[in-house]
């Protein structure tokens, strides 16, 4: 038998309130849970549950004495459907409150219209495609947007890292396309060229890098702009990066903080110092905040565990959540709750985040990451921050978002 | 001599009656609305699994009676799916019963195109052509991501109501029953087809091709036409699957679709068309319970189960219960 813990995860909120006579009628407050748990991507949906969990066991105090009960449904595949039956099921037969989660952006849009007829608030903790909080009143995100980092680090990459131009190689799908527009959009604004742009195949097999990077160094632009799936798709980059002397050959390799995810930034490899990234999250942030995040983390799934950026918007997200329950006092209503988050302002481990009262969308600083050696591990070091960026797809009205 | 000519009117009473309805026929259907009355929470569930049997009877078509081996039959579904949602979202199209027939007849086409060339092989050989012929749409809708949605999915389908009636509801009570009706008439359609001369005909190039070519049956033609009709059923699932979700992303072209429905065929059993309805209940109920009760491990105890059911049941579970039956037979005698 697995685990009991996994079947419901029961906690207890309101071990004060058993203390204290805090609350009168203690509620449980139901959140469906929709993330993928199988398959190849399932250290997602556990970096995000854990992080949820995690802030439900340090801080019991923020549910206002209720009791929050958590209801996974494994979301599978990014395929939309099985989400989209998962959000049905949990609106339907189990009566949520709140749903929460949603690892992929496509199942996020499948169940956005759901979350309109049946009247339930949604976090969505990672899905980054742009335009999701615009299809329902419903939708609040605590995670970040593809546009958030590319943008920004396209007007970086032209006026501080003094690249005139650039060459793009992204992972032919939508968050490799949204970054390649957000990166292309914020580095030509600010007077910067791009002078190449590859798809470099799908997300789940590995190619082999050295074709489309051959043809950039012949290009020979100032910047290598790169979105790929962390992991071993950005080792197998900053490899090749290295084995080709691009380096030598005075191009300057950047890209969004995805690619240098906490999870798997060790796996990459010594090519990967001197990588350049725009991002909003790296557990090596020396903040109070974060530093006790991490510890706790440390303390709860073991000393060689690391939080990463979907570990904190699980954190963040049960914090709304937190905020939502305590505000309404157990009495979830989607108007009131939406309400509630419009505003809403939290220290996260990340710095200080805010969800746009007009779009519902994060606000949160955004951080130049450089990749450097710290003994025998591979660190993050801030070099720069530009501080409280909105999503700028939507506040440029870009395709989709400005619809 | 009594014996040989006692077992030859036995063959041919079953050439004569094998076709005819039986009362244990009713019982899948006697089973879908009971589910609805007993079970009305779980209907989302239910037409995903509707959906799920006419994908497989369709499958069932070309593997279970022409024999024909395939590892793509998802490029089919997605058609369907695919131009069933765009008439939607692209064309406002959203009259749903002419959209499904519009759909039927796209994926029928491609089928019939694709069958031209790939009844042309067999083996391995066809089985790579297939999954490739799916790999390539898939390919295809991803890079015109401008007119499917691409990976984050086609979005703005909407359908009327059912003949202008029936709306949607939040608990697809609506969608099942619509669903079910076409699984009616898509079963009374391929029960007449298998039992037809061309489907015995079909059986014939399943279980020996050459000498099928020797008694002068058009080999090529017939498989051609099956595997059109089975791409045209495989749409038409696509299809309500588009107007149940509505929503399409490219996994419904994805290579996972194409070999769970295989596993369900054989986990029912094939060439038999209710091995589609067994096979589908029985491993989406699993899935569905097994996930629930742990999201994180679900896939072990399917994986299990598959594995239980070819090792101890390698005609699937029909064929499962012939053997008990056939001892039960044999004890009694």
């Amino acid at each position: 038998m697995v685990k009991q813990k996994s079947l419901r995860t029961l906690v207890a909120a309101a071990t004060a309130a058993l203390l204290l006579p805090a609350s009168a009628n203690a509620e449980t407050v139901k959140i469906g849970v929709v993330m993928t748990f199988s398959g190849g991507a399932a250290n997602f949906g556990k970096q995000i549950g854990q992080g949820m969990e995690l802030f439900m066991q340090e801080h019991p105090e923020a549910f206002g004495g209720h009791t929050v009960e958590l209801i996974k449904r494994d979301a599978k595949h990014p395929g939309g459907d099985v989400a989209k039956a998962a959000v049905r099921e949990l609106i339907t037969r189990e009566k949520v409150d709140m749903l929460a989660g949603f690892v992929f952006s496509p199942n996020a849009i499948a169940s956005a219209e759901l979350v309109t007829q049946g009247k339930v608030p949604m976090v969505v903790m990672n899905a980054g495609t742009a335009w999701i909080t615009k299809l329902s009143p419903y939708i609040a995100r605590v995670s970040f947007t593809m546009w958030q980092s590319g943008h920004p680090m396209g007007t970086y990459a032209k006026e501080t890292l003094g690249c005139e131009t650039a060459a793009v190689g992204y992972t032919d799908y939508p968050p490799g396309k949204d970054s390649l527009n957000a990166f292309q959009t914020g580095f030509e604004a600010a007077g910067g060229k791009v002078v190449d742009a590859i798809p470099m195949g799908g997300p789940r097999e590995v190619p082999d890098f050295t074709p489309f990077f051959q043809r950039v160094k012949d290009a020979a632009p100032d910047c290598l702009y790169v979105f790929v799936p962390s992991g071993n798709h950005a080792g197998a980059v900053t490899k090749t990066f290295a084995d080709l002397g691009m380096r030598d050959a005075g191009i300057q390799l950047i890209g969004p903080g995805d690619i240098t995810q906490d999870t798997e930034l060790q796996g990459m490899g010594d090519d990967a110092v001197g990588l350049v990234t725009m991002h909003h999250y790296s557990a090596d942030y020396d903040t109070p905040q974060n530093q006790a995040f991490v510890s706790a983390w440390k303390a709860a799934y073991g000393a060689d565990s690391t939080p990463d950026f979907m570990a904190v918007a699980g954190w963040d997200g049960m914090a709304a959540i937190a905020h939502v329950v305590k505000t309404l006092d157990g009495e979830i209503d989607a108007d009131a709750a939406m309400e509630a988050l419009a505003g809403w302002t939290f220290e996260s481990p990340r710095g200080p985040i805010m969800i746009d009262p007009e779009t519902r969308d994060i606000v949160h600083d955004e951080h130049v990451h450089e990749v450097v050696k710290d003994g025998d591990r591979l660190k993050i070091k801030v070099i720069d921050s530009i501080a409280q960026v909105k999503d700028p797809c939507k506040a440029l009205k870009i395709g989709k978002c400005g619809e | 001599m009594a014996d040989a000519t006692r077992a030859r009117e036995r063959a041919t009473a079953h050439v004569v009656t094998a076709h005819r309805w039986r009362w244990v026929e009713a019982a899948p259907w006697l089973v879908a609305t009971g589910a609805f009355f007993l079970l009305p929470d779980y209907m989302t569930l239910g037409t995903q699994i509707v959906i799920t049997v006419m994908f497989a009877l369709s499958l069932d078509l070309i593997l279970g009676f022409a024999g024909i081996i395939t590892l793509g039959h998802a490029a089919y579904f997605g058609v369907g799916a695919y131009a069933c949602g765009m008439l939607s979202a692209h064309l406002g199209w959203t009259e749903p019963v002419s959209a499904l027939f519009a759909a039927t007849l796209v994926a029928a086409f491609v089928g019939w195109l694709s069958g031209l060339v790939l009844m042309r092989y067999h083996g391995l050989t066809l089985l790579m052509l297939t999954l490739s012929v799916a790999i390539l749409l898939q390919q295809l809708a991803n890079t015109y991501s401008d007119f499917t949605g691409g990976f984050d999915g086609l979005t703005g389908i909407y359908f009327d109501p059912v003949f202008g009636v029936f709306e949607y509801d939040l608990w697809s009570h609506t969608h099942y029953w619509y669903a079910l009706a076409w699984l009616a008439v898509v079963f009374v359609v391929a029960r007449r087809i298998v039992y037809s001369p061309f489907g015995r005909s079909l059986v014939g190039i399943r279980e020996n091709a050459l000498r099928m070519h020797a008694v002068g049956a058009p080999v090529f033609r017939r498989q051609v036409a099956v595997y059109t009709v089975s791409a045209g059923i495989a749409g038409l699932s696509g299809a309500l699957f588009a107007q149940a979700n509505t929503f399409v992303t490219l996994d419904v072209l994805g290579f996972t679709r194409s070999g769970i429905i295989m596993i369900i065929l054989i986990l029912g059993g094939t060439g038999r068309l209710y091995g589609a309805f067994v096979g589908a209940i029985v491993y989406m109920v699993l899935e569905d319970e097994l996930s629930k009760l742990t999201p994180e491990f679900w896939e072990f105890g399917v994986g299990l189960a598959l594995v239980l059911v070819v090792l101890f049941a390698r005609n699937g579970i029909l064929g499962l219960l012939d053997r008990a039956r056939s001892l039960l037979a044999e004890r009694g005698r």
